[in-house]
Formats: C-alpha cells, sequence, structure tokens
C-alpha cells in the first residue's frame, strides 16, 4: 500500500495541451474515484500513473518515489482495463498467474497466491475454464484477479463496469466497494459514471478540459460543489439552473417575486436548485409552470414543468408517488431558501 | 362435418400442392457457365498431368484423357530414382526453413510497425507495401550478383535468403495484430512483459489463424518456386523438387511422362496440407483484404 501524488502533471500531444497542471494528494488506502465527461483527460491521468503514457511536465509519486522515468512494471501498479483485457487462449488459472510471471516467488508461493485470489473472488471453480466460457461479470473479476495476485502499492481502473448491463454494474460495484474494504489497497478508479463515483468514492476528483474541478468526498461535492459544472455534473437528475437577478439581499428568480436572501450578491446570477428539492409544497414559492412530463418512480414522481422562457425552460421536480400533478396542470414550485445554490453567471463559480 | 370444415382446405391437400418451380434467369445460368468453365480451366491440367502420368512414353502426345494402357511403371520408376529424392529433401528443407523465418520475421516487423508509434513507421510501411509491384524477374539479377558477391551461388542460403521475409506477409500480419486489441499489450506491460516477451506470449497466440495462412503461403510458394533455384542452384545435388523435375530428360528428348509422375508426386503433400488448411488460407485472404 501507498500514498500516490500528482504534482502540476501536464500532458502535451504535440501542440495540444490536454492536462493542465493536475494536483493531488491520495492518501494510503484511500478509494479517489475520477469522473468527468469524455474528453476530460481522467483516462489520460490515469495512463501516466500506470507509465502508459508519458508524463510532458510535473511529476508522479508512487509511495514517496518519483515514478516518472520507470517501466510500467517498475511503478508497483495494477491495472484492470475497460475491456477486461484477459487473453482468450488462456484459462482463469493462467490469467490470474500472468501477472506473477515475472514475481520472484517459487511456484509453490505462487500457486498459493493464486489459490488465494481465487478464493476471495470466488472463482476457485472456474480456474480451468477459458475467457469464453465466462459472463461478462466473471471476466471483470479475472481482471480483478489478474490485478490483485501482484498485491500492488495502487490499483488503477479504468472505467472497468462500462461494458456490464445495469443488473450486473451494480453488483460489481458493490463487489469491489468490499473487495477495497477488505484488502484496504489505494484505489484510483476513473467513470463517466456519477453514480458510480457517489457509490464507491472515499473522495472523487471531478474533471473538465483537463482541469481539475473539485476534489471531495461525495457528500461534499454534492452538497457544496466548487461551480455549476460540479453542481450538474453530480446528481441524478441534473441541478435546475435558473436565471437571477439580486439587489440589496433580495433575488427574484426568473422574473419572480422577490425572495430575502442575504448572501445574493447584486447583479445577474444563476441560481441552481436540485430536483429533490423543488416540491409542490413546503418552502417559498420559486417559479409557476405547466407540467409537461410524468416520470414515476415507485415513492415519488418526477415531473417536468415548463416555466417559460425567462426560466430557461423546462425544470425537474420531484412530486408525491402517489398524488402526483396531472399532465397539462399548473403547479407552483417551491424551495427551502437553504438548498438554493447561487452561481456567477459569467464563470460559474459558487457564491458563498 | 361443418361448412366451415368443407371449405377449408385440409393440412395433407396443402402440403400436396406442388409449388411451382422458380425458373432459373438468365444471370444465374451465366454464372454458372462461367464457374463450370473456371474450374474446367484449373482442373484440366491436373487431370491431365496425372494421365500424363499414367502413360507409355509413345503415349505422352496423345491427348486421350484415359490412358489407352494405363500404367504406374513411371511411378516406380521416379520413385526409384535416388535424385527424387534428394530434391525432395531440399524442396523440405528449404520450404520449411523459409516458412519459420517469415513466421518468426514477418511477424516481429508487422507487430512492430501496428503496436509502436515511431517516427518513420508509416514511410517504412508503404516501403514495405511498394515492393510488392517488383516482379520478381526484376529482381534475380540483384539477387545473383549479391548470391555471387557473397559466395552463396549453389548453397540453400542462396536459394532461401530472397523469401526468407516477404512483403505481403508482414503486411498480412500486421493487418491481423491490429486485431489484437492494445489493452492486452498494455495490460502484459504493466505485468512485466519485455516487448519480446509480449510479442510471443500475448500477441502470437492471438494471431494463430494469420500464422496458419502465412505458413501455407510460404510453404506452397516456396515449394512450387522454379526460376531463382533454376538459376541459383548450379549442380544437381542442389536442385530442388521443380527444378530437378524439369531436367528430366534432354533437350532432345524431354520425359515428360518422368516430369508429370514427379509433379504429380510432389503435388500430393501440398494438397493434402491445402486441404487441411483451406480455412485458414481463406480467412487470411479476407483479413488482408478487408482491414487497413
Amino acid at each position: 500500500m501507498a500514498t500516490l501524488a500528482l504534482r502540476n502533471l501536464v500532458k502535451r500531444y504535440d501542440k495540444t495541451e490536454v492536462l493542465h497542471g493536475i494536483d493531488l494528494e491520495v492518501a494510503d488506502g484511500e478509494f479517489v474515484v475520477f469522473v468527468g465527461p469524455s474528453g476530460c483527460g481522467k483516462s489520460t491521468t490515469l495512463r501516466m500513473i500506470a507509465g502508459l503514457e508519458e508524463v510532458t511536465q510535473g511529476t508522479i509519486e508512487i509511495g514517496g518515489r518519483v515514478v516518472n522515468n520507470l517501466e510500467p512494471k517498475d511503478r508497483d501498479i495494477a491495472m484492470v482495463f475497460q475491456n477486461y483485457a484477459i487473453y482468450p487462449h488462456m484459462t482463469v488459472r493462467k490469467n490470474i498467474g500472468f501477472g506473477l510471471r515475472t514475481a520472484k516467488m517459487t511456484k509453490l508461493e505462487k500457486s498459493a497466491r493464486l489459490e488465494e485470489v481465487a478464493a476471495i473472488l470466488d472463482m476457485t471453480d472456474l480456474l480451468e475454464r477459458k475467457p469464453s466460457q465466462l459472463s461478462g461479470g466473471q471476466r471483470q473479476r479475472v481482471a480483478i484477479g489478474r490485478a490483485m495476485v501482484r498485491d500492488p502499492a495502487v490499483f488503477l481502473f479504468d472505467e472497468p463496469l462500462s461494458n456490464l448491463d445495469a443488473q450486473l454494474r451494480t453488483q460489481m460495484r458493490l463487489e469491489i466497494k468490499k473487495l477495497h474494504q477488505r484488502v484496504g489497497n489505494t484505489i484510483v478508479f476513473v467513470t463517466h459514471d456519477q453514480v458510480e463515483a457517489m457509490t464507491m468514492a472515499d473522495r472523487i476528483v471531478i474533471m473538465k478540459d483537463g482541469h481539475i474541478q473539485q476534489v471531495g468526498t461525495p457528500a461534499e461535492v454534492y452538497h457544496s460543489p466548487a461551480n455549476a459544472f460540479v453542481a450538474r455534473f453530480i446528481g441524478a437528475p441534473s441541478m435546475n439552473m435558473l436565471p437571477a437577478t439580486a439587489k440589496d439581499g433580495a433575488i427574484s428568480i426568473a422574473g419572480g417575486a422577490p425572495l430575502d436572501l442575504a448572501r445574493a450578491p447584486d447583479g445577474v446570477l444563476n441560481v441552481g436548485v436540485r430536483p429533490d428539492d423543488l416540491v409542490l409544497t413546503g418552502g417559498v414559492p420559486i417559479l409557476t409552470g405547466r407540467v409537461t412530463v410524468q416520470e414515476p418512480l415507485g415513492n415519488e414522481t418526477l415531473i417536468y414543468v415548463d416555466a417559460g422562457a425567462q426560466a430557461g425552460g423546462e425544470v425537474i421536480a420531484k412530486a408525491d408517488g402517489r398524488t402526483p400533478p396531472a399532465v397539462g396542470s399548473t403547479v407552483t414550485l417551491h424551495a427551502d431558501p437553504g438548498a438554493l445554490h447561487l452561481f456567477d453567471a459569467t464563470t460559474g463559480v459558487t457564491i458563498r | 362435418m361443418t361448412v366451415a370444415d368443407s371449405i377449408r382446405p385440409t393440412s395433407d391437400a396443402l402440403l400436396s400442392v406442388t409449388a411451382p418451380k422458380r425458373p432459373a434467369n438468365m444471370g444465374q445460368i451465366i454464372r454458372w457457365l462461367l464457374l463450370f468453365l473456371g474450374g474446367v480451366a484449373m482442373v484440366m491440367p491436373i487431370a491431365y498431368m496425372i494421365s500424363t502420368s499414367l502413360k507409355w512414353p509413345h503415349e505422352v502426345y496423345n491427348v486421350n484423357l484415359i490412358p489407352d494402357e494405363p500404367t504406374i511403371e513411371n511411378y516406380t520408376y521416379v520413385l526409384e530414382d535416388g535424385r527424387f529424392y534428394h530434391w525432395f529433401v531440399n524442396s523440405l528443407v528449404i520450404a520449411t526453413l523459409t516458412t519459420v523465418s517469415n513466421i518468426l520475421f514477418d511477424s516481429l516487423v508487422g507487430y512492430t510497425l501496428c503496436k509502436f508509434r515511431f517516427p518513420g513507421r508509416y514511410i517504412i510501411f508503404i516501403a514495405i507495401l511498394s515492393t510488392l509491384m517488383i516482379p520478381t524477374e526484376m529482381l534475380v539479377i540483384p539477387w545473383y550478383l549479391m548470391s555471387q558477391q557473397f559466395g552463396w551461388l549453389d548453397s540453400y542460403w542462396g536459394i532461401m535468403f530472397p523469401g526468407l521475409m516477404t512483403a505481403f506477409g508482414t503486411f498480412l500480419m500486421k493487418q491481423f495484430f491490429e486485431t489484437v486489441p492494445d489493452d492486452f499489450i498494455e495490460a502484459a506491460r504493466i505485468d512485466g512483459l519485455n516487448e519480446l516477451q509480449i510479442w510471443w506470449t500475448v500477441a502470437m497466440p492471438l494471431v494463430k489463424p494469420a500464422l496458419a495462412a502465412l505458413a501455407i503461403f510460404v510453404f506452397l510458394g516456396n515449394w512450387t518456386a522454379f526460376i531463382w533455384p533454376l538459376i541459383v542452384a548450379n549442380s544437381v545435388d542442389m536442385y530442388t523438387l521443380p527444378v530437378g523435375l524439369s531436367s528430366f530428360g534432354d533437350e532432345a528428348d524431354v520425359a515428360w511422362e518422368l516430369i508429370m509422375t514427379g509433379a504429380a508426386i510432389s503435388t500430393l503433400p501440398t494438397l493434402v496440407v491445402f486441404l487441411i488448411f483451406q480455412r485458414f488460407i481463406i480467412r487470411g485472404v479476407v483479413m488482408a483484404g478487408l482491414k487497413g
């Protein structure tokens, strides 16, 4: 186990800079998830940590040792790939044991280690099978087993669940989390799925366009987003963004009646409110509109409300699952003023 | 019986109705005809080869496919002639060594061109491909001069060296290596294998069909090679099978029945190899044609 530190990490392909100075400290045994949209640089960062991409500028330290110029095999890391990267011509036993080929261990020790990992992953009965005889989840476990068998300082996961169906993904999410609790290694996990990030991470690193937008615990990034991008990226459905103007401690959302909000600075800004916080009763009235679509989720129903052009179009709110307002009806949506997030209209930075 | 039953045709009645035959259209007939002619064009030389090998010398110029007096005397003569075995062994050694060499070096170069990023990679690949457009006849003179200067004339090495690596094999292998996901290579790198180990342990087993196809192409090519071995091999002992067979007889009297007998015997192993591995050849050709 080990710490991981990225200091002013920059990556350039010819003249195009794709990572613009990433700084991050990962504690020993921490589970950190990189999340962001496609092209944000999360996989590039992971591949640089693995040694599969050269570092243009900055340093990577694993266990306090700068590894910039070390080969992947010498970095004491193991990686699980999106497509599993398990060899179709080898049995599960050989695939898992592949990670030990160059290990300085006796045959007996290697075999014992392999059996131990297979037992942890509940794969002892599958050791003689070929990958083609395994399900998607089992293949994923083989890939994890091959990484585990080396007992690396840092585990790297590159979107390992994206090829699985929804049910299996949920199951594997849980298995990886349990595995982390059991073995306690440092894990860096890359995903574009914010649900995966929220449910698995000790800390989430949210990236966009080669910059870190925010680093924090799932609760921090959800409840105290650093900017409008983080606010909208984390949470499903996304946070509603409503244009507003503020003056003398009162705020007018989407041209509506002024609402007392002392923390709002004078000027034009955006107000963010999560669908969970935008309800039919309770709090103060925020805006009025016509229900266009219902999405029943069981104990609650999401309603899409056309709040007019001034509100930026449709907003999403939460209604009771048993008695949702009918499509076409006019509703007034309320929110607790404390649940409103304020963002600078130009920079998107959170106003606290 | 109800009215409905009386007017509903029974299943037996339905089954007994003969479906009208679709008339074969003209295009299909022409296609079959062309295929038939193509088949005849390909099979006839082989049929004549076998037919001539079963004829007596006086009957060789008789165009009948079925010999008047079939004989296996020619086979006895050729198989009892010590030179035939010598040429057979020469061909076998040369074709086998060349095949092994191609499998190793074509796949190494193909793998390098496919999986490594380095300046000039594309230019090198184009340069290799462009050599496919140069006919063998044009290369024979420089090959000969090289062989003469290096003292390779009349030796296995002299016969083999032009074919130890081929542009086609490199191209074929590169195309197949494109199908090996980069994740496999990177995973092996992280697991501590060096590049040669990755090529041998991970990449090569995944392109076995291509290797089989390449092996067959190269083996058959070298087994049947004629012009270069004829030029570079001077002594009868160094002849390969095709060169040796052509030497049966002299300018005045060519022993066609013996040549055809030798050819028939030498075709047998290649036919067997082809029948066993033909699916690999087809897959190899399809891959080479479709990818990249």
